[in-house]
């Protein structure tokens, strides 16, 4: 019986290797302008991924 | 760190620092409850105890639990260690000096006046003004010397309302054009207005030229007449929706945000968002008010059980319309689990005063928009650069470990410490937290992760049956 289903994430440890390439948008650019966060900016290094 | 919680229907685990996802039956979400504080025996007996009247559940049941959770505790998918630590400030470091990100000023004046508006009617506490073409031009050039080797540059028209100086816009959009190639830029143009002054000739350099449009609406007709008024008092409602509906058509596609408010007025915002969706609008986002302390339009303590439970409807109401074939975009609830953004952006945050900055009409640079009128935090200018660097090391040196608040936050690599702004006027500091807006950011993130379950769920469902 399988209790724990695990849904496929991005790997936040290996993207230490070779993220932070800073390419991503400005997080309170696009719409808030108030009540910014980080989780739904996309990432723009295809190469890290 | 782990963080539990039950919404929709599913018994829902998030693991903080390797980014896990997990959806588990009752037993594996008890277990995990207990797995970190309590040796092998004592869960299982436990767990044997409490499901003792259950024939589907058995001991060898229990203990296969126990082996799955061990399994994905080694894999690092569960109960990841925080090792990110010494990587704070290192994005920052990466790109010290680099701007990549500017909110242009180009109006400190407005054609409504919003009792509401963080910005004083867009005058920002100071003087009414707008920004000339030498003063935005060298904003441009601040921004393309300052850039390094980033390629994509945003420029946000912002005000006040921007389309008051509508030809500065168009002439700075102009020569952006006019010199990207030449520094190998993309540059990347939001306009945020509030619809007034919406005519085709916007509408096409809009589409044309606009990565993003904001548009100021916040709802009902009653609610966004409340505050959003122009000088005679008259609301604006009637004014704008026809516009905004002509331009978002012409678009064709192209982003945009129809953007609204929520206040005590409205903390009830699901019907406002209703209405946005029954006016054709399906790219969304509503955002709870900003205001000094006392203001009439401020959150109370009762309003929040109330914005909470709506956050949880939003939810529903969004796998409500995908499964009709209807969907809508929430801002906030946009997140992708597979490509969202790098550990470094996680802990780094939203950039301002360092890769992002506002510049006013005058061309003074404050480190967000949220900041200008606040002298202490006048940066420089676009002439000279950076010249309050003491001011500017605050800013570089936030970060999601630098905040003490933030440790022990589940939500902390979604948030990345959050608005620095908001933490000012909050606490007085830019390393504080302004509890609320947390809060409100960590219902709206079980929210968003629910609804990218359930997503998930129906598509592997429709694929069983297909």
């Amino acid at each position: 019986m399988k209790h724990i289903e695990t849904i496929e994430t991005r790997n936040l440890c290996e993207s230490a290797k070779n993220g932070g390439c800073g390419e991503c948008q400005t997080s309170c650019q696009s719409a808030c302008k108030t009540s910014c966060g980080i989780a739904n900016q996309q990432c723009e290094n295809t190469e890290s991924k | 760190m782990i963080h539990q919680y039950q919404l929709g229907g599913y018994n829902i685990v998030l693991d903080t620092c390797s980014g896990g996802v997990h959806v588990v039956d009752e037993v594996a979400y008890d277990a995990i409850a207990l797995f970190e504080s309590h040796s092998r025996e004592d869960v299982l007996s436990s767990l044997q105890e409490k499901y003792a009247g259950r024939e589907d559940v058995t001991p060898e049941d229990i203990a296969e639990c126990y082996d799955q959770i061990l399994s994905l505790k080694e894999a690092g998918k569960l109960f990841a260690p925080d090792t990110f630590e010494g990587m704070a400030g290192k994005l920052k470091e990466k790109s010290a000096g680099v701007v990549k990100a500017l909110c242009l000023h180009v109006a400190h004046t407005c054609n409504l006046n919003c009792s509401y508006c963080f910005a004083s009617q867009g005058k920002y506490h100071g003087d009414r003004a707008v920004m000339s073409f030498e003063v935005g031009k060298q904003a441009l050039d601040f921004l393309i010397a300052n850039s390094g080797t980033r390629r994509n540059l945003e420029v946000d028209f912002f005000g006040g309302e921007p389309l008051m100086n509508f030809d500065v816009v168009k002439q700075l959009v102009a020569y952006a054009r006019s010199v990207e190639k030449q520094y190998n830029k993309n540059f990347r143009f939001t306009l945020t207005t509030n619809g007034m002054l919406v005519d085709e000739d916007v509408i096409d350099f809009a589409n044309r030229e606009c990565h993003n449009v904001v548009l100021s609406l916040d709802g009902r007709r009653e609610i966004h007449d409340r505050f959003r008024v122009d000088y005679a008092g008259k609301g604006s409602w009637d004014r704008i929706v026809p516009k905004f509906q002509k331009l978002v058509e012409a678009r064709g596609g192209k982003g945009y945000y129809m953007r609204g408010t929520f206040t005590h007025a409205n903390p009830d915002f699901l019907k406002d968002i209703e209405t946005m969706l029954d006016l054709g609008f399906t790219e969304l986002s509503m955002e709870p008010v900003v205001c000094a302390p006392g203001d009439p339009s401020e959150l109370t303590a009762e309003d929040l059980p109330i914005v909470m439970e709506q956050y949880e409807k939003l939810a529903e109401l969004m796998l409500e319309r995908d499964r009709a074939g209807k969907p809508f975009t929430f801002y906030h609830y946009m997140i992708d689990l597979t490509g969202g953004p790098c550990i470094y952006k996680r802990i780094s945050g939203c950039g301002s005063g360092t890769e992002y900055m506002a510049v006013t009409p005058w061309g003074d640079l404050y480190p967000c928009h949220q900041f200008v009128g606040e002298e202490a935090y006048r940066l420089g200018d676009v002439w000279t650069g950076v010249t309050n660097t003491e001011k500017q090391c605050e800013f570089a040196s936030c970060n999601v470990y630098a905040r003490p608040d933030c440790r022990d936050c589940w939500a902390k690599l979604y948030c990345s410490g959050g608005c620095a702004a908001n933490a000012y006027h909050a606490t007085g500091s830019v390393a504080g937290v302004y509890k609320t807006g947390c809060e409100l950011f960590r219902k709206r993130m079980e929210c968003a992760i629910m609804v990218e379950i359930a997503r998930r769920m129906d598509r592997k469902k429709a694929e069983a049956q297909a």
